[in-house]
């Protein structure tokens, strides 16, 4: 509400009178800032397919956004961001190749469904993008599982290819069930970790280079949008887990896939994650866990998008479980 | 006598911009009794004190013109000599209307006619109040008993009755007593030039209060940021006798509150209401009260003016004032040179915990630390929306709870959600609002269901008192 002015038109509110000049719109241009080298990264790899599901995502996400409200007859929200920051996300987690128009049913469904029908920001219990991500895989499951070469303009022969996670489920799970060890042959057709961490593999426009989303996750833990408590506890679960389980290298299944972008961008969005540090470790805890059983066990050979919705749903429980102890309860 | 670092810092707090160096460097200035004084009965939280005096008559410099009501409650004395215009309802500082006695200053009784007595004439000014008091002689119900006489209350914010806080109840001591020099409100410097410019006095004050106190150990508490303060108090205390230590406290909102000073000095930490400081052995006293002791049995004056901060971008020149008490806001920027600029926003106290007001006609009370006028550049002024679950709130609460929870269940009317939530610990300094990303008024929720606690639990005790009269 906005404070009322008197008759001697000065302005009554109550305190504090002072102001550290945050603000919603602040935070989400600095969360779509830390992602840009993750996006120049796609594009460097993935070309103009990923340019078009970019612009497509982000446009699309913004107008259902602004025709939400008016439908609704509520203030418009475009302006905090967080409709822009939905469409980057959303499309930063797609295949490049995917056909525009399963990009415009999926933002639609993030803004419209995951988002807006909850009540707009801050209402919603999933994250949206990654709500549209689940439903689009479910809906569209060929082409949400038809990955692009990096550079596929260079061998027109074979433009797509099995994303690293798929090619290492086939090969540790199927293949070397018994203990066998691979064979040198068939490591050669995962990527090296150079390629891992610059991001050359296929796999979804925004996920695939460590490096460039390492350099947007310094960003936003320097800027303290987030802290390192969901991203470390996600990461070091799938890592520790990997190394107990066996199969393939742990630092394939942190690189490979969508660990990475998920630990540090989406399953940090403020919304649909517990708000204490203890929730926090529990949540990112939780995700890493679900991620590497899903991985493991499950018949997808990606598990990072379900893990965090999972965990979301949880969400509220795990608040109920760690609200904080006031300073006086300690001595209690 | 030494100075230490605190070793202990407080979970949460914010950084908000000062904005003292307006008004560090100006020298405390004693300013003439301005011609219309308006002293409020309400001095403090608690009972109001009951007006003795009625329109048209003559009272003394130190005259009682209230009483104390009740427990919680110190007595008002007139800040100059004057005639009682009229006894009516003012807005007070803190925006609620209360009993004030206006007080004409110019106005002097005519001479007695012949033949009549002189009893409602004015003897001459001058001379002490209060009989000055030798405090190595005293003994302690008698410096307690004076403390109570000149009116004495906490002068940092909330104004409790200082003659209660050196009273503990049986079975209770004293172990430490710690002066407040923390000054955490931005814009603030009446407390810091007090440090400098009275040092002495409030030297005095610490060993009358050990006196009264039993001998506690004493613990000074200033914000690193004051390295002159902190240099006036070593200088002043070099050669005092006992364990005493100056704790030089990093500098972070709210420093200031006694439960966090408390925490930073001595690592006690008071439980949850309605527990006092007391309850660990500890007494927090601000500087400025400390010296207002000294002055009251030394020199028998009881507190009738004090140190205001006037200050804010609006403030022709800044200033740092000692003015009676009940003089006017409008006569306090007089003071001050007048507007620079139309302020957008007056504000008794500090930008962090003050009072937004409405006019300029208000008086100052004891706990009057700061009067600020802001223009409209250094307003903020956003509409609140929806919480977007950042936790900026509850890693920024000194008090350790979730503000966002607390806000949300207000806005849902869920008072018990609030009160669950541990609302009730909530000490308003308004670190959760100020870093608010959201703009949400999260201590205002706080403040309003606090307030609906509160009604609740009279209104219980009322019915629970009735029934038992019936019986």
């Amino acid at each position: 509400m906005k404070p009322k002015e008197t008759a001697e038109h000065y302005i009554l509110s109550s305190s504090p009178h002072a102001h550290a000049n945050s603000s919603v719109s602040r935070i989400m241009l600095d969360v779509i800032l830390a992602l840009l080298p993750a996006t120049a990264a796609g594009i460097w790899f993935f070309g103009l397919p990923a340019v078009w599901t970019i612009a497509v995502c982000v446009s699309t996400c913004v107008a259902t956004e602004a025709l939400c409200r008016l439908a609704m007859g509520r203030d418009s929200t475009i302006g905090d961001l967080s409709a822009v920051l939905t469409g980057l996300l959303l499309a930063l987690n797609l295949p490049a190749g995917i056909p525009l128009w399963m990009a415009v049913v999926g933002s639609v469904f993030a803004i419209g469904v995951a988002k807006q029908v909850f009540g707009g920001i801050g209402m919603n219990p999933f994250n949206p993008a990654l709500a549209a991500r689940a439903f689009m895989l479910i809906s569209f499951t060929g082409p949400m599982t038809t990955w692009l070469k990096p550079f596929w303009w260079k061998t027109p022969a074979a433009m797509t290819t099995a994303t690293p996670l798929a090619a290492m489920k086939k090969l540790y799970v199927a293949e070397c069930a018994a203990g066998a060890t691979p064979t040198p042959d068939a490591l050669s057709s995962l990527p090296g970790v150079s390629d891992l961490l610059l991001g050359c593999m296929p796999g979804c426009i925004g996920e695939v280079s460590a490096v460039a989303l390492a350099i947007g996750a310094a960003y936003l833990l320097w800027r303290k949008v987030i802290t390192w408590h969901i991203p470390v506890a996600f990461i070091a679960t799938v890592y520790v887990y990997s190394l107990v389980a066996g199969g393939a290298p742990a630092y394939m299944q942190v690189l490979a896939g969508g660990v990475m972008i998920g630990a540090f961008f989406m399953a940090t969005d403020y919304v649909t994650s517990p708000i204490t540090a203890k929730g926090k470790l529990i949540f990112g805890f939780g995700c890493g866990l679900l991620c590497m059983l899903i991985r493991q066990f499950g018949s997808y050979p990606e598990g990072c998008s379900f893990a965090i919705l999972i965990m979301n749903s949880i969400t509220p429980l795990i608040n109920r479980w760690t609200q904080p102890k006031p300073f006086g309860a300690a001595v209690r | 006598m030494k100075t230490v670092k605190s070793q202990f810092k407080f979970s949460g707090g914010v950084h908000p911009d000062y904005n003292k160096e307006l008004a560090r460097d100006r020298q405390i200035e004693k300013m003439p009794v301005p011609p219309e004084l308006v002293i409020s009965m309400s001095q403090h939280l608690g009972a109001p004190a009951k007006c003795l005096v009625k329109p048209g008559d003559f009272v003394r410099r130190g005259q009682v013109i209230g009483e104390k009501n009740g427990f919680i409650s110190v007595l008002v004395r007139a800040s100059a000599d004057g005639k009682v215009k009229a006894v009516e309802k003012r807005i007070g500082p803190a925006g609620g209307k209360a009993d004030a006695v206006i007080l004409d200053t110019t106005a002097r009784p005519e001479a007695p006619a012949e033949g009549e007595s002189g009893a409602s004439a004015l003897a001459p000014a001058g001379g002490p109040v209060l009989p000055p008091l030798d405090w190595k002689s005293a003994t302690r119900e008698e410096l307690l008993k004076r403390v109570e006489e000149a009116g004495i209350c906490g002068m940092g914010g909330a104004g409790f009755p200082t003659a209660v806080k050196l009273n503990p109840p049986p079975g209770k001591r004293c172990e430490y007593l710690v002066l407040n020099g923390a000054e955490c409100e931005p814009y603030l410097t009446a407390d810091y030039r007090v440090m400098l410019e009275r040092a002495p006095r409030i030297r005095l004050g610490v060993e009358i209060m050990r006196k009264i106190l039993g001998g506690p150990a004493v613990r000074i508490a200033i914000e690193a940021n004051k390295p002159e303060a902190i240099a006036a108090m070593e200088a002043a205390f070099a050669d005092i006798e006992g364990n005493v230590e100056i704790v030089v406290l990093p500098v972070l909102y709210p420093q200031g509150s006694e439960k966090h000073q408390i925490y930073a000095t001595v690592k006690r930490i008071v439980p949850e209401p309605p527990a006092l400081p007391i309850d660990v052995g500890c007494v927090v006293e601000n500087v400025g009260t400390v010296a207002a002791i000294a002055d009251a049995v030394e020199l028998g004056e009881p507190l009738l003016e004090r140190v205001t901060t006037v200050s804010g971008d609006a403030v022709a020149e800044p200033k740092n004032i000692l003015a009676p008490s009940g003089t006017k806001y409008s006569d306090l920027v007089a003071f001050c040179g007048g507007e620079k600029m139309p302020p957008a926003k007056v504000i008794s106290g500090g930008t962090m915990m003050g009072f937004a007001v409405s006019t300029l006609e208000i008086g100052t009370t004891k706990t009057t630390s700061g009067l600020l006028l802001l223009s409209k550049d250094r307003v903020f002024q956003y509409s609140s929306h929806a919480c977007i679950n950042c936790g900026r709130c509850l890693r920024a609460c000194p008090m350790g709870l979730n503000p966002a929870l607390i806000s949300k269940a207000v806005d849902a009317n869920d008072v018990k959600a609030a009160e669950d939530a541990h609302v009730m610990d909530c000490i308003e300094c308004g670190a959760c609002s100020f870093g608010c990303p959201a703009y949400r008024t999260i201590t205002q929720s706080c403040r309003r269901a606090k307030n609906s606690i509160r009604a609740r639990i009279a209104a219980e005790k009322a019915k629970a008192a009735a029934a038992a009269q019936k019986k």
